[in-house]
């Protein structure tokens, strides 16, 4: 593979009540070995995926959204979260965890990996996409 | 007949809460349960659909649902009780027939 393509992983459910989410994220990591230029994005039900204070003991479900965390260390540093979607559902970036990532030209300096967009902006980012996996 | 209808989708991702309170009959109740405790969050767009069917029908939402993903009680509906496991049982027990709405 000696050509890098533009992966975009769409999250656009919630957790828990089904699978995808858990799926898409174990795609994306599994995926950060080819080494390609990964982005995520978080739309519609989605965002709900990276909301902060997920306590799961009660459910019998492994709390996964720790796992979020640990994006940046494989160098997967583009997360998209679309503002509308977050607007609708009564939600700020502070409900958010906070993601970030090392920036290697940057004397490691750590920087916040989520970038909250316009729909406008997803629909760009999208365009520009080689190749778009939807969960 | 008083029916428990239970919902396990978001509101803002199907219309499953929407068509159930619309088939739920004064005196019915309506527990939110799985995905479907997003719907007894405030500040939505799709709150109102809860709050104005209050006078015929009570809303309960599943705690521990409400835990996995994060949502503190405090930003609950007012007026939707918050019941646990055994609590969910107990409504069940309560009613003449439930209907899960998927």
């Amino acid at each position: 593979m000696s050509e890098t393509k533009k992966f975009l992983y769409v999250n656009r459910k919630a957790p828990y009540g089904t699978i995808y989410a858990l799926e898409s994220l174990e795609v994306v990591l599994i995926g950060a070995a080819f080494e390609q230029d990964v982005a995520l994005a978080f739309l519609d039900d989605g965002v709900y995926q990276l909301t902060k204070g997920q306590t799961t003991d009660e459910v019998g479900m492994k709390n996964f959204s720790p796992t979020y965390r640990a994006l940046g260390d494989y160098d997967v540093n583009k997360i998209y979260v679309e503002q509308e979607s977050l607007d609708a559902r009564g939600l700020t970036l502070d409900d958010l965890q906070a993601l970030t990532y090392e920036d290697e030209d940057d004397d490691w300096a750590e920087k916040d990996s989520i970038k909250v967009v316009s729909a406008a902006e997803m629909a760009e980012i999208m365009e520009q996409s080689d190749v778009v996996l939807s969960f | 007949m008083s029916q428990l209808h239970t919902v396990n989708k978001s509101p803002l991702d199907r219309n499953t809460l929407e068509s159930a309170i619309k088939h739920a009959t004064k005196g019915n109740s309506v527990l939110m349960i799985e995905d479907g405790v997003y719907g007894a969050m405030q500040g939505t767009q799709k709150s109102g659909m809860v709050s104005d069917a209050m006078n015929d029908i009570s809303f309960y939402v599943l705690g521990p649902d409400l835990k996995a993903r994060g949502i503190n009680e405090g930003r609950v509906i007012d007026g939707v009780k918050i019941v646990d496991y055994s609590g969910f049982v107990a409504l069940v027990a309560e009613h003449d027939a439930t209907q899960s709405w998927l």
